[in-house]
């Protein structure tokens, strides 16, 4: 394959971005649509400290769940621990942060940092102290909102169906859900893909996150785990 | 139809009478997924989840599972004719526009003023609000279905939520296996009742007061 941008690259190359106490995002939702690949690579370098930033922690042995159960992590901002009962735990015993912020405010805090806007106004859960506690406040029309901060991260990490050599991204299903807004809100975004495509043999009226966004690509070398249904 | 029936399905199928054609309508986990068994085929519904499906189909047949083809839970559903995917934003975009017309939730405590209760028990359970609060602020109609009573027996129909509030004064419909609720502004009216249960029954086991309908329908499915 043609690399004319660089791109295209391994992911021995990529984990060289990671280090102890950075801040990682990621896409995905309950799994799917986690990186496997980079998320086992990540394991294997033995990267600790980590601030994960997305939807949820996964299930204890799928997706970010790995990273979170092997307590890499010290802190999570996500929406919901709920389908890992090892990322609850470990809040309880203090050895995990986390920060929960509403699934679609989180979402549109992410997709903020990632369209260069510092924050968002919300009247999401306004009475609900665990979420509007030390927010500011912002009167809009006569109408009170809080003030959710964007979110960016060091490095951002997505799983797509395939790529193209700039980087343009097609998703697969519901795999797309939280990947085309970490993807734009990583300060180097590494995207995962199933198929690496020559230029020009994706439709440009199809593409969901242009190369713009994308630093590096990765093969993908496929999901490893087994699926809470299956 | 005596005690042994599936009240679950008793709950669900009341529940799908709110339902009208070419609805987007938002299913919970639990008693709300039951929901769509009790629709007529010819009903146009688009079923949308929080992680970006509008227009979710029935689960898939064994060995026909798609891993990229999951609802919010996380299982493996399809996609029916004219349904979209889309990224988790523009999914919450739709909810807090207001063009989620039903969200049906299940929840621990509902106050009598429709105040929803549905995300944590301090101390036992903290999974996060996942997007409850913005479907519970946002979406057009709020229904909650589930057992009257906890395990212990206690009602979970109360006075005031003991438990952290999701939201406040959001919830529009109650349905348990012994009622049916509207939240009014001035507090609970039932307005329907499933044999075999009586309205001495529901009062003991509701915490709250509410009013009582002049014209109660009896629901014997």
């Amino acid at each position: 394959m043609d690399n004319p941008f660089g791109k295209i690259t391994t992911l021995e190359k990529v984990l060289e971005l990671f280090y102890n106490g950075m801040t990682v995002m990621f896409g995905g939702f309950g799994g799917v649509g986690s990186p496997p690949t980079l998320i086992d690579g990540i394991l294997e370098k033995g990267i600790r400290e980590i601030t994960l930033i997305g939807n949820d922690t996964g299930f204890p042995h799928i997706g970010i769940g790995k990273l979170v159960s092997q307590e890499r992590a010290i802190k999570v901002i996500a929406s919901h621990i709920g389908s890992n009962p090892i990322a609850g735990k470990l809040m309880h015993e203090g050895k995990l942060e986390v920060e929960f912020s509403p699934q679609g405010i989180l979402a549109e805090r992410i997709r903020a940092g990632g369209v260069g806007l510092p924050a968002i106004l919300t009247d999401i859960g306004m009475d609900n102290e665990l979420v509007s506690k030390n927010k500011p406040h912002f009167l809009l029309n006569g109408k009170d909102y809080l003030i959710e901060k964007a979110l960016t991260a060091e490095v951002s990490i997505v799983y797509a169906k395939k790529a193209d050599p700039y980087g343009n991204l097609i998703y697969d299903k519901s795999a797309r859900n939280t990947n085309p807004l970490v993807a734009m809100a990583g300060d180097i975004t590494i995207a995962e893909v199933e198929e690496i495509v020559p230029l020009g043999s994706l439709q440009p009226d199809e593409i969901i996150t242009p190369g713009v966004f994308v630093d590096h690509i990765i093969p993908s070398k496929g999901v490893n785990w087994k699926w809470a249904w299956e | 139809m005596g005690l042994g029936v599936d009240y679950r399905n008793t709950i669900a199928r009341r529940a799908a009478e709110e339902i009208g054609n070419g609805m987007v309508v938002n299913l919970g986990i639990g008693i709300p997924s039951l929901v769509p068994n009790h629709l007529p085929n010819s009903m146009m519904v688009m079923f949308h989840a929080e992680n970006g499906i509008t227009g979710m189909g029935p689960s898939p047949e064994k060995g026909k599972e798609d891993e990229n083809l999951c609802n919010a839970g996380g299982f493996p559903v399809t996609l029916n004719q004219g349904g979209s995917y889309c990224d988790s934003a523009i999914a919450f975009g739709m909810i807090r526009r207001g063009r989620v017309d039903i969200t049906i939730l299940g929840s621990l405590q509902v106050s009598g003023h429709g105040d929803l209760a549905n995300w944590i028990v301090p101390g036992k359970k903290v999974p996060g609000m996942g997007g409850a609060m913005e479907l519970a602020q946002k979406a057009r109609k709020v229904i909650v279905l589930m057992n009257h009573c906890d395990k212990a027996g206690n009602p979970k129909i109360v006075t005031s939520c003991t438990l952290p509030l999701t939201s406040a004064a959001c919830v529009d419909m109650i349905i348990t296996e012994l009622a049916v609720f509207m939240v009014t502004s001035e507090g609970l009216l039932l307005t329907e009742l499933f044999s075999p249960y009586n309205l001495q029954e529901v009062i003991n086991k509701t915490e709250c007061e509410f009013t009582i309908s002049d014209d109660v329908r009896k629901i014997n499915y």
